[in-house]
């Protein structure tokens, strides 16, 4: 009986309006917030932020991005990798070309870059659907690796093709570059993720979040009560594009600092990007940032059992991490198509029930 | 049956109530070789609930998606209020203060019945996309404007306790209900029901029947209704158009329409002459 709504009653639609209605879920997340903004950083060291929570601040923003188009609008994309590197390559532009751009603008701009080609890449979703929209959006992943690799301007004619990211400080902190200290790269990011995860929350329990949603359900009844289909699929596919090239730019700026486009932006991060999505949950924030919790974690957590528990050699507990990886997406897939998220509603509803069964 | 109504305009719509809203000229459809309607000129004047019967298949539900721009036909005008029609896309018509249920439910299965009526809102939500994502100040207080005239809907049609149940999780008779909801949610001035009381038991049936009379003695609303239950046809309806096999076989009121020797035969089934 410690999780109940019972005696918190709402007076206003306003209250009732609210982003976390429920007070006990209100506290938990400005508790997680103050842990993870004011005590996590003076913990935290190159491993666990190399490691463990850079990875998990950057996907879970692509996660969030890319659930807003799959999870929300229903539309399919295959193209995450292409864009995550279309904001990684426009940022290395800006730095080069602008460098006095806030580090802070130029993670933006790069997301404003990427929502621009999102658009023309979403402009074939008004004709086409399923299956057909997820072969274009492949397209798309193809040619924006096979043109940020070939084209030199935008890797400044250099002689590996590779990008390397000049240091930048805010308020006067590196944040950029090897030099820069991991409480720093983990706060830049963090606040971005927080940030960007409050204004998609709002977004989706808007009008705009509504219209997407219908889209999603029945698109031909959205269309009959006034939704323009084109519009609001394309305001989707910008929208999610400007959170995954953010992605994308800080995972070059910030996380690796050096990147071989083909290495870092290739397909299989399209397809990790959309398991975290479906395994944390279709058309849920919170489970786009548990899919990315569990997608980074899991692989860190099956080799450190595998080599240091039960001494596999590490080739051969690689193979068989995949091999998990697989069974445990097909799992899930089967078990609970709604992700991690209904998952942890489910276990919200029993507890409200709790001590009894029903 | 409407005499006790004081005569509506509806603001901004120019149209009194008795004049012709909606009228339809020699409108003709095919789907390939599949003529749907051929040749139908009929009319709904403002304020009245005109019914539109006919055996399965008679093209009823091709004439309002006809009506509200979804299909476009081949031949033929349809004059909104006053003036001839170009063609137009749905959203355009819902914009014109058209809307419609289905005669299949088409809600939006993973929203909240909520959710689904503030969706019938939408286009009378202005607040841009920067005020959405601050979800606070003129867009917050737009939400709550427009969650009050939906909480009224939702009175109205007394589906309080379902408020905030995922659609998909309720039985068909309230998906009905909550389809009509969305569609009053959008505060039309002329409202299309498709086969609105299909597959409901006699009380649900008769709930449906008095809200439909209620939106439209209260709300002053046109009403166009596709029924195949007469006897509800025969209660509700000021004017019945009748089809059959895509032709117009008869059209006046309910007891002129239920004598039409035609209309009799279509419904017994007696064979075409040609
Ligand atoms: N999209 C379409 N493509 C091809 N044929 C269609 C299409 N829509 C309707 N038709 C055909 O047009 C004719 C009229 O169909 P419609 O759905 O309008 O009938 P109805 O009067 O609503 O029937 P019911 O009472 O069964 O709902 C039918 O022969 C149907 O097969
Ligand atoms: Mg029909």
């Amino acid at each position: 009986m410690l999780y109940r709504e019972a005696g918190q009653f709402k007076t206003t639609y306003d209250a009732d309006q609210a982003i976390f209605p429920i007070a006990q879920d209100r506290w938990a997340v400005i508790a997680f917030a103050a842990i993870a903004f004011l005590v996590v950083p003076f913990f935290v060291n190159d491993y666990w932020t190399n490691a463990v929570l850079l990875p998990l601040l950057i996907y879970g923003l692509a996660a969030l991005g890319l659930n807003i188009l799959v999870g929300y609008c229903g539309q399919i994309s295959l193209g995450t990798g292409g864009f995550m590197a279309v904001g990684a390559f426009a940022s290395y532009k800006l730095m080069t070309s602008f460098p006095e751009l806030n580090i802070a603008i130029v993670v933006l701009l790069s997301g404003g870059a990427t929502a621009l080609v999102g658009v023309m890449f979403g402009l074939p979703s008004l004709r086409i659907k399923g299956f057909y929209l997820a072969v274009a959006t492949l397209a798309a992943q193809f040619f924006l690796v096979w043109l940020f690799n070939k084209v030199g301007w935008f890797y400044n004619y250099s002689a590996t093709g590779q990008i390397s990211v000049p240091e930048r400080s805010i308020f006067g902190l590196v944040v950029t570059g090897p030099t820069a200290a991991p409480w720093v790269k983990y706060l830049f990011c963090l606040s971005f993720l927080a940030l960007f995860g409050l204004i998609a929350k709002n977004v989706v329990r808007g009008r705009i979040g509504r219209n997407w949603m219908a889209i999603r359900d029945m698109d031909i009844a959205a269309e009959l009560i006034g939704v323009r289909p084109l519009q609001t699929k394309l305001s989707a596919f910008a929208f999610s594009s400007f959170y995954v090239g953010m992605a994308g730019s800080l995972l070059f700026t910030i996380y690796l600092g050096a990147i071989e486009v083909t290495e870092v932006f290739g397909i299989n991060v399209s397809f990790l990007v959309l398991f975290m999505v479906i395994i944390g949950g279709l058309g849920s924030i919170l489970g786009s940032f548990l899919g990315a919790t569990f997608l980074v974690l899991m692989p860190i957590f099956l080799k450190n059992f595998m080599v240091d528990g039960l001494g596999l050699l590490p080739v051969l507990a690689k193979h068989v991490e995949i091999l998990l990886m697989g069974l445990l997406i097909m799992g899930f897939l089967i078990v609970e198509p709604h992700g991690l998220a209904r998952m942890w509603q489910i276990l919200k509803e029993k507890f409200r029930l709790w001590p009894f069964p029903y | 049956m409407n005499a006790f109504v004081e005569p509506a305009t509806m603001p901004g719509s120019g149209v009194t109530k008795g004049e012709v809203l909606l009228s339809v000229a020699n409108v003709s459809l095919a789907f390939g070789g599949v003529k749907a309607i051929t040749d139908i000129s009929f009319d709904i004047r403002k304020g009245e609930i005109r019914a539109i019967i006919g055996p399965n298949g008679a093209g009823k539900t091709s004439m309002l998606n006809v009506i509200n721009g979804f299909y476009h036909p081949q031949e033929g005008t349809i004059t909104w209020r006053g003036k001839a029609r170009r063609k137009m896309k749905p959203y355009e018509a819902a914009s014109q203060g058209i809307a419609r249920t289905f005669q299949n439910v088409a809600l939006f299965k993973g929203m909240t019945t909520l959710d689904n009526i503030m969706t019938g809102r939408g286009l009378a939500m202005k607040k841009n996309f920067l005020w959405q994502c601050l979800h606070w100040g003129p867009a917050l207080k737009e939400e709550i404007v427009h969650r009050h005239r939906v909480e009224e809907i939702i009175d109205f049609l007394e589906i309080q306790a379902i408020r905030k149940t995922p659609v998909g999780r309720l039985p068909y008779g309230l998906q009905k209900r909550v389809e009509l909801a969305r569609a009053l949610a959008m505060e039309p001035e002329l409202l299309l029901l498709d086969e609105p009381m299909a597959g409901m038991n006699l009380e649900e049936k008769e709930d449906m029947s008095r809200f439909i009379l209620d939106v439209n003695q209260q709300f002053g609303t046109t009403i166009a209704l596709i029924e195949h239950d007469m006897g509800v046809v025969m209660d509700l309806s000021d004017r019945v158009v009748v089809l059959d096999y895509g032709r117009k076989i008869a059209d006046g009121i309910p007891e002129e329409v239920q004598k039409n020797q035609d209309v009799i035969d279509a419904y017994l089934g007696v064979p075409h002459e040609e």
